[in-house]
């Protein structure tokens, strides 16, 4: 079984967000840079499918050069092959162009059963790149999943549960499929000390447009549908009232201040 | 471009009506086609969907187009997704909205990447901006940032609409719409998935609806700790949330979390129990009506955004407050 992984790099989650507010793209050569959190259980649970069925594991991502890091641990947390996709043309890409290199990508890798994604990034929280994926390869589309319940390879099937709006959903899909998992579906692991020191010595392959068969003109700010034109701040929340005194007394106020609200039945 | 006309809204049902926050998408599609001097047109994908139809003329469609079979029993994204296209190819709307919701992102993808074209995420503003295109406007980084885009390149535009933002339609039974039958011929053999099974959750967290939340964090120090804050949740008709802190120490389950790898919530009420206020957390809820902090460090960031702020241990003022409010809401 072959699974690729793709992984992002997104700004700390813990970090102050710096913009620049005149190009609306986010600073993030100022900002400390982590692997997005999402993306984490996509890798893990990668890691125990592998376990479990044993398979290859192929981890992408798409992103500037310092992006590489990403890579470096997901290959120190043992999966088999990595590959970097990078190219000044790519910078500004929306979901529709991520989606498009992503998918040539994959392709050019070849043979994918399952491709694991997070359910978003927590930079442009989309949530949709995944399922874009899914439908430019014409593979299943498997969204929010909480559980792999079970891939049968000899049938070519896979049996997940997808966490909707209200319950869990238990689907049946032809393989292969993209799969984007939630938070919580396992717990990611830690690199060890020899897994670190191997990556550390790797090198990362590289690939640009041409490599993966991508139309510039697809992706990057030129290739993107959607434009940012406005970038503002809202005026910051000032802080409130504080309510001072005993037990008795705040609550009594605070609830008094509640009621005036008019919410609360 | 210009044969490209109407706004359209994917209304999403369960159970033979629409879900609750599908009259929002009928209150802000009818605005937009006002603004733009177009119809309002609802796309009502199902088994059985007479009635719908109908219904989504109350709430001020002009047009609905129904599609209609039983491979649409239960939502698919690639069951829809062909419908849907299939339908948008032939009539070619100006702008499609969708719900925000899981069944709203998966459709919605569907859509985007088979007819490329541009995607918003999450608008919690929609308005007419330069060509009659229409500039979404959605909160990035927990509302610290507001960011406009807009797409005048390919059609039909295309966005996903946050809950709890736009005022919902009212219904008017005098009103009627003209109901076009679409049939889209997808047969179940093609179809890759297959959906087996719904489970209902046990506990009903619906964080994104709630009117009010009360959220408990680090502070609360126990799995324990969580059962009164779920009675004051309770007392309130409110959802129980959490941050991340209280969920990673396995305290609380993760659908209760509330942040930025958690839910985005925008309650009337939210009431921050033992939360720090990272600022992880506050993007998750910093657009609240009113934010209510306790907390027993008066330094805690929580206080930086908080309506209402009373230092102290929620230990003593929780209890204080089911009290006060059974009392005065004669519970």
């Amino acid at each position: 079984m072959k699974i690729v992984v793709c992984i992002k790099q997104v700004p700390d989650t813990e970090a102050e967000v710096k913009w620049d507010l005149q190009k609306g793209t986010l600073k993030r050569e100022d900002m400390d840079s982590v692997t997005n959190p999402f993306d984490e259980f996509a890798l893990e649970e990668a890691l125990l499918t592998k376990e479990k069925y044993d398979a290859q594991i192929v981890a992408i991502s798409m992103g500037p050069e310092k992006a590489a890091d990403v890579l470096r641990n997901a290959f120190a947390l043992g999966v088999d092959e990595v590959f970097q996709i990078t190219d000044p043309a790519l910078a500004g890409s929306d979901t529709l162009g991520t989606s498009y290199v992503l998918a040539k990508a994959i392709e050019k890798i070849g043979d994918a059963d399952v491709v694991l994604c997070g359910k978003q990034a927590t930079d442009g929280n989309t949530g949709i790149v995944a399922s874009e994926l899914a439908t430019r390869l014409g593979y299943s589309q498997l969204s929010f999943v909480g559980k792999i319940v079970e891939i049968d390879e000899a049938s070519k099937k896979i049996k997940v549960e997808r966490g909707i709006e209200g319950g869990r959903e238990v689907v049946e899909a032809k393989l292969p499929a993209v799969v984007s998992v939630l938070k919580g579906i396992n717990e990611p692991r830690l690199p060890n000390l020899m897994g670190i020191r191997k990556a550390a010595k790797i090198q990362i392959p590289v690939w640009d447009t041409n490599e993966i068969g991508a139309a510039k003109e697809k992706a990057g700010v030129e290739g993107a549908a959607i434009k940012v034109i406005e970038l503002t701040t809202p005026p910051p929340r000032s802080a409130g009232e504080m309510l001072s005194g005993d037990v008795e007394e705040v609550g009594n106020l605070l609830v008094e201040k509640l009621l005036d609200l008019k919410v609360i039945k | 471009m210009s044969d490209h006309k109407d706004v359209w809204i994917y209304v999403e049902h369960k159970e033979g009506a629409f879900t609750p926050m599908a009259y929002e998408l009928f209150g802000i599609g009818k605005k937009l086609a006002g603004d733009l001097g177009s119809d309002l047109c609802a796309l009502v994908i199902g088994e059985n969907t007479d009635e719908l139809a109908k219904e989504a003329g109350y709430y001020g469609a002009s047009k609905v187009y129904a599609v209609d079979g039983a491979p649409f029993k239960t939502f698919r994204g690639e069951a829809y997704g062909k419908a849907a296209c299939e339908v948008m190819k032939k009539y070619n709307p100006d702008l499609v909205l969708y719900r925000a919701t899981t069944q709203g992102a998966d459709l919605s993808a569907v859509c985007a990447a088979t007819l490329e074209t541009g995607l918003g995420s999450d608008a919690i503003g929609l308005e007419l901006g330069e060509n009659k295109a229409v500039k979404m406007t959605r909160a990035a980084f927990g509302g610290s940032y507001l960011v406009s885009v807009i797409n005048t390149k390919t059609k039909p535009q295309m966005a996903t609409v946050r809950p709890k933002v736009f005022a919902m339609a009212e219904r008017d039974t005098s009103k009627q719409a003209e109901v076009v039958k679409e049939t889209v011929a997808v047969a179940e053999d093609d179809l890759r998935t297959k959906v087996l099974e719904f489970i209902k959750s046990q506990v009903m967290v619906n964080l994104v609806e709630a009117d009010i939340i009360v959220s408990g964090g680090r502070g609360v120090g126990k799995p324990e700790g969580f059962n009164i804050l779920q009675e004051l949740a309770n007392t309130l008709g409110g959802a129980l949330g959490a941050s991340r802190a209280a969920v990673d120490s396995g305290w609380i389950p993760q659908e209760h979390q509330v942040g930025q790898t958690g839910k985005t919530v925008k309650p009337k009420i939210y009431i921050a129990c033992g939360i720090s206020g990272a600022i992880q957390h506050l993007a998750g809820m910093r657009t609240s009506d009113c934010i209510v902090a306790i907390n027993k460090d008066a330094e805690a960031p929580i206080f930086k955004v908080a309506s209402y702020g009373i230092v102290a241990d929620y230990n003593q003022v929780v209890p204080k407050l089911i009290d006060e409010f059974k009392k005065r809401l004669n519970k």
